[in-house]
């Protein structure tokens, strides 16, 4: 049996997931709602003790050992490292040779959420966006937020689950700059953004920026950015030499740690790009702030489960 | 770089020694507030229940069990001050606030109104919510629970600290002066990268079709 151009197995039957497959999706929303907001990803432990490492400034040094503290307590008594829940985000990765009800997985996302804001307990910090009324469950109308991608040929669902802090997320920044203005117009409009932010998103971030697509595309792609993996780079060399020098070039701002002066700005930088119209050269930006939240499982069709890195933390063709 | 211990309430004269680049401790009561507490105070104009006067503000939302009728701390941490900015001179001219515990940051006008009041703005690492929580003894007590976690809270500290001292009463402001240099490196960068003119404002510029 060959595969198709996307990988998937020719005249394959997709496997049907049942009743413990969405009980699974719930439980797992859960754990890893949890697990983000507890257990600091392996990669960004790295790269802070890389910058603490290399960090110059004294008071910079103090803040990061503070990090690095703060992390080693969260571990030992397992506390959540930063008071903010934030706004529940997944990415959910559809296998198409497995056959799922999306409405479940979104409903079962939801459950797991609430579950964990009712049982653990933690901090609502969901509310309307007029009236401000907090419903205590860190859901409601279209939150958690959901992005569906696919994996081309898998038997199984991956979940990647981001609880986006709001201090990082209030600074977000799009703009449609002309074909004109080039990709000297994306650096700069970067730097000034990273600038204007200042001491707000938590520095030392992750800075993910989204180039090309559509205005909603770009601010989508920024985020996709920012929830790679450290380590990981643009498939694109052109991309991947830009986040190269942009990590260089925002590390010597001396922004530094917490906005206070300092060496490390930013943990990395991202680019997420896709192709845009010819009158249009889109750029959007959205940071994580150093705690880089982020957990991510595999689950299968019967109902098994696998935290751990999953394909949706690095850069995919989807 | 002196290193200071502060028992709220403050006076004016506890406030004027502290200097951008000190580093504080923290002992006893300290008042936590946010966006909703605030907007309450000043855009509600209900009278907060309980004085102000030399207290420490932390800008913080926390994570919170009830127990019977008392709540214990699970995580408190600490939010962006600067959401908050255009609070900061009516908390000191109309409550005698004598400080913020945040993260962040303060702007202008709130530099000036801390130099004029007497009043100072402690640096806490954000995200570090966990070690922070260590140094909450209690949650002494919680007003306007149905703002829930956006109340008036009181907690008991115990050495709460480092505490970076990066805005003081004479009109001095890390963040300022590390936004003003880090405007600078840019120009600089942008010089040297630039090879045609600035970016064209995207209201005048072409669109479409």
């Amino acid at each position: 049996m060959g595969h198709d151009a996307v990988g998937r197995k020719r005249g394959s039957v997709a496997v049907a997931a049942g009743g413990a497959f969405y009980d699974a999706v719930e439980e797992t929303a859960r754990a890893l709602y949890i697990k983000a907001l507890k257990d600091v990803p392996a990669d960004i432990r790295t790269a802070i003790t890389q910058a603490y490492a290399r960090e110059q400034h004294d008071v910079a040094k103090k803040i990061l050992s503070l990090i690095v503290r703060n992390v080693e307590i969260a571990d030992e008594r397992r506390m959540i490292v930063c008071q903010d829940t934030g706004t529940p985000i997944f990415w959910v990765g559809l296998g198409t040779a497995v056959h799922v009800d999306g409405v479940r997985i979104a409903e079962a996302l939801r459950a797991g959420i609430e579950r964990a804001t009712r049982d653990h307990p933690l901090r609502s910090s969901v509310c309307h966006p007029l009236t401000r009324e907090n419903p205590q469950t860190n859901t409601g109308y279209r939150i958690p937020v959901i992005h569906w991608e696919f994996l081309a040929g898998a038997e199984h669902v991956e979940l990647l689950c981001v609880p986006k802090g709001s201090g990082s997320e209030n600074m977000s920044f799009l703009r449609m700059l002309t074909p004109a203005d080039g990709v000297d117009g994306i650096r700069r409009f970067v730097l000034e953004s990273v600038v204007e932010a200042g001491a707000n998103p938590c520095p030392p971030c992750i800075v993910g920026i989204g180039v090309g697509g559509s205005a909603d595309a770009c601010m989508v792609l920024a985020k996709r950015a920012a929830v790679r993996r450290i380590g990981t780079h643009n498939p694109d060399p052109h991309l991947a030499a830009l986040e190269v020098e942009l990590l260089e070039k925002i590390n010597s701002l001396g922004i530094g740690p917490q906005g206070v002066g300092g060496d490390t700005t930013a943990l990395a930088v991202h680019i997420e790009h896709a192709y845009t119209h010819i009158t249009q050269n889109p750029v959007g930006l959205n940071m994580q702030c150093w705690r880089g939240l982020r957990a991510e499982a595999r689950i299968h069709p019967d109902g098994r489960a696998e935290l751990g890195n999953s394909s949706l933390s690095a850069p995919r063709p989807f | 770089m002196a290193e200071v211990r502060l028992t709220p309430p403050l006076s004016e004269a506890d406030i004027r020694p502290l200097r951008v680049g000190d580093w504080a401790t923290l002992e006893g009561t300290l008042l936590g507030v946010r966006d909703a507490t605030l907007i309450r105070i000043f855009d509600h104009h209900q009278a907060p229940p309980i004085d102000l006067s030399g207290a420490m503000l932390l800008h913080t939302a926390p994570n919170v069990r009830k127990v019977g009728d008392r709540y214990e701390p699970l995580s408190v941490g600490t939010t962006t001050s600067t959401r908050m900015d255009r609070f900061t001179e009516p908390l000191l001219r109309e409550y005698g606030v004598r400080g913020f515990i945040g993260k962040g940051g303060l702007l202008e006008g709130s530099v000036r109104a801390m130099a004029e009041h007497g009043a100072v703005y402690l640096t806490i690492v954000g995200g570090a919510a966990a070690w922070q929580t260590l140094h909450i003894e209690a949650i002494e007590a919680v007003y306007w629970e149905d703002l829930m976690p956006e109340c008036l809270w009181v907690f008991m500290v115990r050495s709460l600290g480092p505490l970076l001292v990066s805005i003081d009463s004479h009109g001095a402001s890390t963040y300022a002066d590390v936004k003003q240099a880090a405007r600078q490196r840019l120009s600089e960068l942008l010089a040297k990268g630039q090879s045609r003119g600035p970016v064209s404002d995207p209201g005048d510029s072409p669109r479409g079709a």
